[in-house]
């Protein structure tokens, strides 16, 4: 092997380390920012997406994604994938399958069964996130033909876990107690100090995560993943500071956890057009997702009623979407403020509806099916007791 | 043989102690409870404010001899005020019996 294709494929590995750190960082957002009798059940969603993921997407769901094209929507599957010169390619889609599965994983906490999440987590990551995924990273699909950019997946991950946790939000339903009279209340997560130190992982892993899709390091790749490790950062500062600054200005106060939640929405927003765009691009998508986080997370609460209790629907489907399109704006090569008109930018809108109504119908489908059989929700007394005493006979603190 | 029970600030905490040290009490118990009352506490949590009445405060168990009981009343009452609502509550009731248990002492003498 010659000495640039290891140094790739060693970036590629370094990344994917990265990336996998990131389900740790999801498993302590959730958890901190939700009650903690079901701290537990939050610990065995997360731990359970990754090991179905991870066991799922090698066994199927990864050539479902980058198998030979049939009709530029879906990849041939072949079972239990063992192509050794590709092996660092399964590991980093891998966790990338994962990454899409976790994120419906708070926006449904607190109330859902633990079977039927693990049901659900199996079908993503063989069946919804693959093949909408093979339509823009394939090289063949439909998407990638239009000339759609998703360079690290706005889009084809977190818009797919946001869409379908919006999905699974509205079929499970609320929280007990978090509607009454029509008003939404306040359900505090128990720990923002877990919550906070969630991000910054999800931050750290993300620089794994927008470079690595680089899928090089060597030659003039070196100077690309620079800069996609400055857009990604930039767009996260900016995110954060933005919905500091609006919730200071509209709560009177600073809000922490929404401050927390605009660094990933800048995160997710910068993912699609971290190899497209500017630094200062960069830092205007994350002002653009650090101030729509905000007003999306109040909107889906308080006017939709849907009780979303990480915010995972406006960060990831929301700034998702957002970030996709913006690309079409701020793209160097092709965006409307770069003299590129308005193409780009009707083929990023074409993307986040097709993948979108894929997420939302399928994930429906699925969800639908699995209410009228086993059910997707705890009983009463569960959910009040805490999902830790009843699905696992344990709890998380212990004197 | 006197119990005072008093509910404090757990921001005054510090000066109490320091003030039953100087008056030579020197035993207590204390734990955290939380309580309702007429203050009521505003937050905002993700856009959403809310109050709730429950309120943190110090709760300090002390065992007296008769002759201590004014000059410890008085040290809570100076060291744990701060003229605000809130600033708590002393409970006095008598005890009957207290023994040390390593020495078997009984009365006074298990306080000392």
């Amino acid at each position: 092997m010659e000495a640039n294709a290891v140094l790739d494929l060693m970036w590629i590995v370094i990344c994917g380390i990265l990336v996998f750190f990131m389900q740790a960082g999801f498993t302590l957002v959730e958890t901190g920012f939700t009650r903690s009798k079901n701290a537990g059940n939050i610990i065995m969603k997360n731990i359970m997406d990754l090991c179905i993921g991870s066991l799922g997407f090698w066994a199927i769901g990864y050539t479902v994604m980058y198998g030979e094209t049939i009709g530029s929507l879906i990849g041939t599957p072949t079972l239990f994938f063992d192509d050794v010169e590709n092996m660092h390619n399964l590991f980093f889609q891998t966790v990338f399958a994962a990454t899409a599965a976790t994120i419906v994983s708070g926006a449904i906490a607190g109330r859902t069964k633990f079977s039927t999440y693990i049901i659900f987590s199996f079908v993503m990551t063989v069946v919804i996130y693959p093949i909408s995924g093979h339509w823009v990273w394939q090289g063949e699909g439909w998407l990638t033909e239009l000339g759609f950019v998703d360079f690290a997946g706005s889009t084809v991950v977190h818009s797919v876990g946001g869409w379908a946790a919006l999905v699974a939000a509205i079929l499970v339903g609320p929280r007990l107690g978090k509607y009454t009279d029509g008003r939404s209340n306040a359900i505090p997560g128990h720990n923002l100090l877990i919550g906070a130190l969630g991000v910054l992982i999800l931050w750290l892993g993300w620089f794994g995560f927008n470079a690595g899709s680089q899928l090089a390091i060597s030659g003039d790749s070196a100077n690309a993943v620079a800069g996609i490790l400055i857009t990604t950062n930039l767009a996260a500062a900016a995110g954060a500071i933005t919905a500091m600054v609006v919730t200071w200005i509209s709560y009177g106060k600073p809000d922490i956890s929404m401050t927390l939640n605009g660094a990933l929405a800048g995160l997710v927003g910068i993912t699609a057009g971290c190899a497209a765009v500017s630094p200062l691009g960069a830092a205007i998508i994350g002002v653009v997702a650090g101030t729509v986080v905000v007003f999306s997370i109040d909107f889906i609460d308080k006017k939709l009623k849907i009780d979303d209790p990480v915010g995972a629907i406006s960060v990831h489907g929301v700034c998702g979407a957002l970030g996709t399109l913006l690309v079409g704006v701020f793209a160097i090569d092709g965006g409307l403020l770069y003299g590129g008109g308005f193409s780009l930018l009707g083929v990023q809108a074409i993307g986040v509806l097709a993948i979108g109504a894929w997420a939302v119908g399928t994930a429906f489908v699925v969800l639908f099916i699995l209410k009228k059989t086993i059910g997707l929700r705890v009983s009463r007394e569960e959910e009040v007791d805490g999902l830790d005493r009843h699905e696992h006979k344990a709890s998380v603190y212990n004197k | 043989m006197k119990k005072i029970e008093t509910i404090i600030r757990k921001s005054k905490f510090d000066e109490v102690k320091e003030a039953l040290h100087r008056i030579e009490v020197n035993f207590f118990s204390y734990w955290d409870v939380t309580g309702v009352g007429n203050e009521k506490q505003g937050h905002v949590y993700r856009g959403v404010s809310y109050s709730t009445s429950d309120i943190q405060r110090r709760f300090l168990s002390i065992v007296v001899s008769d002759p201590f009981l004014e000059i410890t009343i008085d040290a809570i009452l100076k060291s744990a005020a701060t003229g605000d609502v809130g600033d708590g509550k002393i409970f006095v009731s008598n005890i009957e019996e207290s023994y040390r248990i390593r020495t078997k002492e009984k009365g006074t003498d298990a306080l000392k």
